[in-house]
């Protein structure tokens, strides 16, 4: 670990960033195939060739390109600074995600609780932007978004600590090196997920709970088009509004990760030490990330939209109670066996 | 505790429904048209454009006046004596230079009104649906055969002639006015005669005049 610790400040920085920003392109531009297969149409077809490939490169241009608009009345300092913070909060959480068994930018020992405690920054830069927007339709947005991530920050959170309980360290590495080997039935992979039935009903809780966090359908009240126009990013343009994009998109990838980190191995390949190695861990690890956030899509893409109360009825009176109930469950489980 | 239970289930069964299906979507094979590569064949009845096959029109404007938003403009000059226009494909006899066939397809509402009543089924919508112009003007579609020249020719002649015919007519019924004339004083002198004669043969027949007034 020690031989981490002298990889140049610079690679620290550039590597999370490259990998945000190319997956971003792929991302945007892999939604809108998912959605046009899913209602039987073809997406993007004409830049670039193969499928269209080159669509998000020729939106970021153009997005480049547009006129910075600035609402007369808004806060202009608070405005602007906004899409930065929310673009900052979620690319420093990256820092502790262990992308592959010899790379990790930061290895420290509160990880999950650092993931966690940077990535409520989110709501807090989104209440920014729809305060600073002096805009009904943001302001409702930002609202929202406060109360929907403040109340899925629990059953997440519960959700960690009962994998927490299960690995015993908040170190996201030594959370994914304690799911190497395949003992599991003999050939099942270590990983959480298939060692505790508990952890599953986690999973379901996890996976509903981080939906909710990076506003995705069915919980994409904050920016639910057909009653608040574009929610706190109503009053954006240009890269500005590029920036919350961005940002919505790597906390998607971050929350995935995260959940294919604790349930499902991190970099550890699904076939023990065949296929196994820094490369190829990454590899597996962003294969696992990708999955999830295509199973998002695919969400995204076959389900409506809760309204406010359910959203918050779903949260209160079932998550919570279930997560914490599960919690004492997999606590139970591990006294036992 | 057991309605929780069994919402639930129900909630995740429709879930992986309605997941299932979108799936299937995924990989089923896409309606999309790539539209300018690719182009979609239309039924040989679809209403698109106009056309007209001015070699069969008769001039007869049975069109023109179906036409509810008068999009159809004709002009047509009568053929002279001297040419003679031939038939339409479906025997019809053709007796009018076609000197201006219009079609404003801008304001065409493709309704089909105007091929229904054509005797000699020459105007038709045919399945050309690439034609928008950027100056309203260019949408309106010359279908009649003739130059500039032609039409003023034949229009001097279809004058001319309706000149000449005028003026025959006129004579013919000068001569008619004059054959009248003489007829009724030829009459008038007979009718004189024969009164005088009556005047004679008073005593002997006094009820054949009557009869014989109509001759
Ligand atoms: S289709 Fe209808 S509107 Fe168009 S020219 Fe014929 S009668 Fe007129
Ligand atoms: S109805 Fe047919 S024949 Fe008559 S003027 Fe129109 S196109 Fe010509």
């Amino acid at each position: 670990m020690t031989t981490l610790l002298n990889i140049p400040l610079v690679i620290h920085l550039a590597l999370p960033l490259t990998i945000i920003l190319v997956y971003a392109l792929v991302a945007i531009w892999g939604e809108r195939k998912v959605a046009g297969f899913i209602q039987d149409r073809l997406g993007p077809m004409r830049v670039g060739g193969w499928h269209g490939w080159a669509q998000s490169i020729a939106d970021l241009l153009k997005l480049i390109q547009k006129e910075d608009i600035i609402p007369a009345n808004s806060s202009r300092f608070l405005f602007k600074f906004a899409p930065f913070m929310m673009f900052a909060a979620s690319y420093a959480a990256f820092a502790v995600i262990p992308f592959s068994s010899g790379y990790i930018g930061s290895n420290i020992n509160i990880g999950v609780f650092y993931l966690l405690a940077v990535t409520s920054v989110l709501t807090l830069s989104i209440i920014m932007a729809a305060w600073a927007s002096n805009n009904k339709w943001s302001l409702l947005g930002g609202m929202r978004s406060a109360a929907q991530m403040v109340s899925y920050e629990i059953p997440t959170i519960a959700t960690v600590l009962t994998v927490i309980v299960v690995s015993g360290s908040l170190n996201l590495m030594t959370v994914t090196e304690m799911q190497s080997g395949n003992d599991i039935l003999g050939f099942l992979p270590n990983w959480f997920i298939f060692q505790n039935p508990f952890l599953i009903v986690a999973f379901v809780i996890f996976f509903i709970s981080i939906l909710a966090e990076s506003h995705r359908v069915p919980f994409d009240l904050p920016e639910s088009e057909s009653e608040l126009v574009a929610g706190y990013q109503t009053e954006y343009s240009g890269m500005r509004w590029a920036m919350f994009m961005l940002a919505e998109y790597a906390d998607m990838l971050l929350l995935s990760l995260l959940g294919a980190v604790l349930f499902f191995g991190g970099w550890n390949s699904p076939f023990g030490d065949f296929m196994s190695g820094p490369l190829w861990g990454f590899f597996w690890f962003m294969l696992k990330g990708l999955l999830l956030v295509f199973v998002m899509m695919w969400i995204r893409w076959t389900l409506p939209r809760y309204r406010v109360d359910q959203l918050m009825h779903i949260c209160w009176s079932i998550l919570i109670p279930l997560s914490f109930i599960n919690l004492i469950l997999v606590a139970l489980w591990e006294l036992i066996f | 505790m057991l309605t929780v239970v069994k919402q639930g289930w129900s909630t995740f069964k429709s879930i992986f429904t309605g997941m299932g299906i979108t799936i299937r979507h995924f990989f089923g094979p896409s309606v999309t048209l790539q539209y300018p590569d690719e182009k979609m064949e239309l039924p040989e009845n679809s209403r698109a454009k106009l056309y007209v096959n001015i070699d069969d029109c008769i001039g007869c404007f049975l069109c023109a006046r179906a036409c509810p938003v008068n999009c159809i403009d004709i002009e047509t000059a009568p053929a002279t004596a001297d040419v003679d226009l031939g038939k339409t494909s479906t025997g019809n006899p053709k007796r009018f230079w076609l000197t201006r066939f219009d079609i404003d397809m801008a304001k065409c509402m493709y309704c089909d009104l105007c091929v229904h009543p054509c005797p000699t089924n020459c105007i038709y919508m045919v399945p050309d649906y690439e034609y928008s112009e950027f100056d309203r003007s260019n949408l309106i579609y010359s279908f009649s055969n003739l130059v500039p020249e032609q039409v003023a020719d034949v229009k001097e002649k279809a004058e001319a002639e309706a000149e000449e015919k005028k003026r025959q007519r006129e004579e013919m019924q000068k001569a008619k006015a004059e054959a009248a004339r003489k007829k009724k004083e030829m009459e008038a002198k007979k009718e004189e005669e024969r009164s005088e004669k009556d005047g004679k043969e008073k005593g002997r027949a006094p009820s054949k005049p009557e009869n014989d007034g109509g001759e």
